[in-house]
């Protein structure tokens, strides 16, 4: 079901955690609140839930608005953060949980429930465990108990709470792609909150990027990676860099000099451009380019990552090139050019 | 000529362990106090008791008042007991569970019981509802008996052991916070069937442990069940203020054989609350203030 965040206001004894947040979710839509902690991500998927109640603002689910229900009548599927599994139930009595507790006229036969529960275990792939309590299973097995228990009452959207936060690194790679499988194969509107930008660009069709109670950017994982509107957006998506340049006549200069990158249109002044550490071209001579004394390389996977000091107390500039390329470098001067950036100002 | 050489293991002593003779004094020391001050009168009890046989304890026991002193022990614990219950269940969902002004206050005062003398516990009553106040007379007026009746029993006991559960439960319940009770209510649940299925089970070994140490107190009070009583013999004596009673008669195998059932409920509260705390320790909070 579509889901759309109208203006909505939140605050926690008069301190703000979210200012006029909009946002519209699509049917079927995987998509990733991403932030720091204290962005006010997990707030609003607490809203949109109904566990919270906000300030101002409306929250529609299809063409209802949904601001007024209560989180039972929101028909909600919430994973949290810790499971919450019930502990002195049993995997299959967890999973059965949420139909059992509807009223006669809504609720399935004891026999549609057991039959459902085991369908929705076999899907997370964990038959065979039915009979056993969360205490006796793995981390990921109960975030998959978890998860089947909130996919159980056909819920209307799936909302996670930074659903692999307290997994180990293998098995939350695993999960990952796992969740990405069932949900293009179940097609459940999800929602869900990390602080992981990995998590985020590779699970997400969406990403809305969120910082002190606001959203910064929303797209898709290429967008909000390629195209940052913000030096937020910037710096908490991916590595980037920053340095101070001058505009005059829509030219580029770092220094006094031309750098050769087209501003047009930028009216003239100081602006910061950003650029990313692997979007840079090497330059045989320090000419229209910017060059600086590498003071560390480090090897990471397949690229080398290479620290240049620009002289003048800059802060460091990071970039990253092909082992290949970078072994052929001086060790004294390397100089480069931005190949594709962003410029901000203020 | 083979080496045959055993190397001796060392024995090496951890650096917590007092040397022999320290820890040897220690223990003896406290094998001793506790002989002298619990185990050997309450091995008296038992011996007064029997004294004079066995035929004689169970004389003394089915003693007209005393049958009554133990039937009315027994009425006492079992209304003041599950209301406590209740009302500690209640508080401490509340304190747990909200944020409210004046939680702080709510929380000291649930203490106030611990801290003030079961004398005065039983005072307060009398001064509330003694004939000389507006409250007595109006209850002498409509014929309501409060004091020296089994309603100010019931009440006296129940301000004394209030504290039990909610004690028991607010660390247990702060610990275990408010995500079981949401996945509840997100799952369709309503408020009543989260506390009923969820919440309860959550807690009911905190609770029993609670319960129980609430209803040996609630058996066992003296002080505050002594002045709202009034000593009505066959009617407002519970099993505590008999054995007062008998002794001060000088009829000892009475008194301590009625001594002896609250010691043995005293024994069988501490084998089920050991039992409780070593199954259930994680589960049971570790207040231990009283």
């Amino acid at each position: 079901m579509e889901v759309r965040v109208q203006n909505i206001r939140k605050e926690f004894d008069r301190f703000p955690a979210l200012h006029d947040v909009s946002l519209d979710i699509r049917s079927g839509e995987l998509i990733a609140l991403l932030g720091p902690s204290g962005s006010g991500k997990t707030t609003l998927l607490r809203l949109i839930a109904g566990l919270e109640s906000p300030t101002e603002g409306l929250i529609f689910f299809g063409d209802e608005d949904a601001s007024k229900k209560s989180v039972q009548q929101r028909n909600i599927g919430f994973v949290f953060q810790h499971y919450a599994l019930f502990r002195y139930m049993t995997v299959l009595e967890n999973v059965s949980f949420g139909l059992k507790v509807r009223n006669s006229a809504r609720r399935p036969s004891k026999v549609d429930i057991h039959r459902r529960a085991l369908e929705l275990l076999d899907l997370v792939q964990l038959s065979g465990l039915e009979k056993r309590y969360p205490a006796q299973l793995s981390g990921g097995q109960r975030q998959r108990v978890a998860l089947a228990r909130a996919m159980a009452v056909e819920p209307n959207v799936l909302l996670l709470d930074e659903p692999f936060g307290a997994l180990d690194a293998q098995v939350r790679k695993d999960l990952r792609k796992w969740l990405r499988e069932i949900h293009d194969r179940t097609g459940h509107t999800t929602v869900f909150v990390t602080h992981d930008q990995d998590e985020a660009l590779e699970l997400a069709d969406r990403v809305v990027v969120m910082s002190q109670g606001a959203i910064e950017q929303v797209g898709t994982p290429d967008e909000v990676y390629d195209n940052p509107n913000s030096p937020f957006v910037y710096g908490f998506i991916g590595q980037s860099n920053c340095l101070e340049v001058e505009i005059s006549g829509g030219d580029l200069r770092f220094e006094g000099r031309s750098l050769g990158l087209n501003a047009e249109g930028e009216p003239d002044g100081v602006a910061q451009l950003y650029f990313r550490p692997h979007d840079v071209r090497l330059c045989e001579s320090a000419e229209n380019c910017i060059a600086g004394q590498p003071v560390s390389s480090r090897r990471v996977a397949g690229t080398r990552h290479i620290e240049l000091d620009i002289g003048n107390n800059r802060p460091h500039i990071e970039i990253e090139l092909p082992p290949s390329e970078a072994d052929r470098l001086d060790r004294n001067r390397i100089a480069f050019k931005p190949t594709r950036w962003k410029l901000f100002r203020g | 000529m083979a080496l045959d050489v055993t190397v001796q293991p060392v024995k090496l002593r951890s650096v917590t362990t007092e040397n022999r003779i320290a820890r040897f004094t220690l223990i003896i020391i406290s094998l001793v106090f506790l002989l002298l001050i619990l185990l050997l009168p309450l091995t008296a009890v038992f011996v007064e008791a029997f004294r004079k046989g066995p035929a004689p304890f169970f004389v003394a026991l089915a003693d007209a008042e005393t049958f009554s002193a133990i039937r009315l022990t027994l009425i006492v614990a079992g209304v003041s007991v599950p209301l406590n219950l209740a009302f500690g269940v209640a508080a401490a969902w509340t304190i747990a569970k909200f944020e409210f002004k004046g939680k702080a206050f709510l929380t000291t005062l649930i203490d106030l019981p611990f801290s003030v003398s079961p004398v005065i516990s039983g005072l307060v009553f009398v001064l509330l509802f003694g004939a000389n106040t507006w409250l007595g007379h109006w209850l002498s007026a409509n014929d309501i008996k409060i004091l020296f009746a089994v309603p100010g029993l019931i009440l006296a006991t129940m301000f004394v052991t209030f504290p039990f559960v909610a004690r028991e439960l607010i660390p247990l319940m702060q610990e275990q916070g408010t995500a079981d009770e949401e996945a509840a209510l997100s799952l369709g649940a309503s408020g009543w069937q989260t506390f009923w299925y969820v919440t309860l089970p959550n807690i009911k070994w905190g609770l029993l442990y609670g319960v129980l140490l609430c209803n040996a107190r609630a058996m066992g009070e003296f002080g505050a069940v002594s002045v709202v009583s009034g000593h009505i013999r066959g009617q407002t004596n519970t099993m505590p203020l008999q054995v007062e009673i008998l002794y001060n008669e000088y009829n000892f195998t009475g008194a301590f054989a009625v001594a002896t059932l609250l010691a043995l409920l005293a024994l069988v509260t501490l084998v089920l609350k050991t039992l409780l705390e070593m199954r259930y320790s994680a589960e049971i909070a570790a207040s231990r203030r009283h």
